[in-house]
């Protein structure tokens, strides 16, 4: 579904990203994971084209992102995005957050795109907070809302950078909860998180980066079983705790 | 004191209206005017397009540096050699205007659009909308409502600057004034009046941007 072949990607001299191939097969779910700094975000940014790569090739479902004349806005419009901070938009109510794409770039009919809205509202439990705006919810609804919004696109993949990492501890778990059951009806997903948690229930992979090279890219148990390099396991040995 | 007289200020009421209401619709058409155009501009600037970036670059330096009441004088005498007919001093006036702010106008909006977080941008090009809906839907309503307190200042600015229309002999709120002051040889009286009435619209338009802004920071 997402194949990443040999990318790099520079800002200026410093380079963030280094060689990175990887990729998800449909229905899979990789978890990233890697200390701060390590090119997490910028990859998966890459996945839909929001950052271009000058070296490689990403494809998604056979189309490719990175090619000159790709038609970016109708890849994306295929693709969902969850973000560290929800980037709901603050001037519209929840239901028109979830309505604009699908009637702008979907072509959905009014009608069409609230019963959509309202379906998806329900399944992230939120649909008694339609007429609100994004400034009178707590973050963990507004994550929720915001994977509503992705949902309501229909996408095939969805790609989540960091979705609990803004939140108070209190939410983490409505929003996980929400992701899991996403990942248990089989939809592909990319997730950036320190959530190993989740990476242990849900995840088929996990994959390790550390200064913009993928450093570990194995099945979920193997690598916290027995990670082969003294990166990821000096990170695991933070992260867990220990 | 006793020498004043403020009868005079009642007994030409109507005659200063006039005046007044020329000045407020020139104030309300050109700040309309000016925030439109203004926005474009300011989009041009940021579109990334050079030759667009350019012009709207040029043209906004360009109105800076030179004094509003050249830019009125110019339209007045410009516009009806460019259409072959006059169309008024109210209209010429207007177009100079419009023109004018638009350059400021772009200048508080190209802030405002960059004060909209970039993730916000990136929230709808991952939905799949393209540049032009994104500054439509989710750019420009933000960058609006951020601005709006300066906007606001903005116009408390133009509506005293409408004064100088005088010059293209249009009869607003300070011209009227002046006539009758002169005509009735009462000015002490009538400047006092006026300066009383840009006070307390400007005063008012102040405590409005004070109050809106206290309920944005909230
Ligand atoms: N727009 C940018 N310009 C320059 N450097 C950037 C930019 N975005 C990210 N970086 C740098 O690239 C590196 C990787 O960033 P990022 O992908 O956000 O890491 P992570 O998500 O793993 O924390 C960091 O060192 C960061 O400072
Ligand atoms: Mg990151």
């Amino acid at each position: 579904m997402i194949s990443i072949e040999n990318i790099s990607k520079w800002y200026g001299d410093f380079r963030v990203l280094s060689n990175c191939t990887t990729s998800v097969r449909k229905g899979e779910v990789v978890v990233v994971c890697g200390p701060s700094g390590s090119g997490k975000s910028t990859l998966i940014k890459c996945v839909n084209g929001l950052e271009p790569v000058q070296e490689g090739k990403i494809t998604v479902d056979g189309d490719e992102v990175t090619a000159k004349r790709a038609n970016l806005t109708a890849l994306r419009s295929r693709i969902g995005m969850v973000f560290q901070h929800f980037e709901l938009y603050p001037h519209m109510s929840v239901l028109e957050n979830l309505c604009l794409a699908q009637e702008k770039v979907l072509g959905r009919g009014r009608k069409e795109a609230v019963v959509r809205a309202e379906k998806l509202l329900t399944r992230v439990g939120m649909e008694d907070h339609a007429k609100k705006y994004p400034s009178q919810l707590s973050g963990g609804q507004q994550q929720r809302i915001a994977i509503a919004r992705s949902l309501a696109m229909d996408p095939i993949a969805m790609l989540f950078d960091e979705p609990t990492s803004a939140l108070d501890p209190e939410m983490i778990k409505e929003v996980l909860d929400v992701m899991i059951e996403l990942a248990q009806e089989g939809m592909t997903m990319m997730v950036v998180t320190h959530e190993m948690g989740f990476a242990r229930k849900v995840a088929d992979r996990v994959i390790f980066m550390d200064e913009g090279a993928i450093v570990e890219d194995r099945p979920t148990n193997d690598f916290f079983d027995n990670p082969e390099s003294e990166r990821a396991e000096d990170f695991l040995s933070k992260i867990l705790g220990h | 004191m006793a020498d004043f007289d403020f009868n005079v200020i009642w007994s030409s009421l109507p005659f200063l209206w006039q005046g007044l209401q020329l000045s407020l619709w020139l104030t309300f058409l050109s700040i309309i005017g000016g925030i439109v155009l203004g926005t474009l501009l300011a989009l041009a600037r940021l579109s990334g397009i050079l030759p667009l970036s350019l012009i709207a670059a040029t043209y906004v330096n360009l109105i800076r540096s030179v004094p509003l009441i050249l830019v009125i004088f110019w339209f007045y005498f410009l516009v009806p050699l460019v259409l072959g007919r006059p169309i008024g001093s109210f209209y010429s006036a207007l177009i100079a205007f419009v023109l004018f702010e638009a350059a400021y106008y772009s200048e508080i909006m190209r802030a405002g659009i960059q004060s909209v977080k970039r993730g916000q941008i990136h929230a709808g090009q991952s939905t799949g909308l393209n540049y032009w809906q994104i500054q439509r839907y989710v750019v420009l309503p933000q960058a609006f409502r951020n601005m709006i307190p300066i906007l606001v200042t903005q116009g408390i600015i133009l509506f005293q600057d409408t004064s100088l229309v005088f010059v293209v002999s249009l009869r607003d709120f300070m011209t009227a004034s002046s006539i009758v002051a002169r005509t009735e040889g009462r000015l002490v009286e009538m400047y006092l009046f006026a300066a009383v009435v840009y006070f307390v619209i400007c005063f008012s338009g102040s405590m409005l941007v004070r109050s809106l802004k206290s309920r944005m920071s909230t």
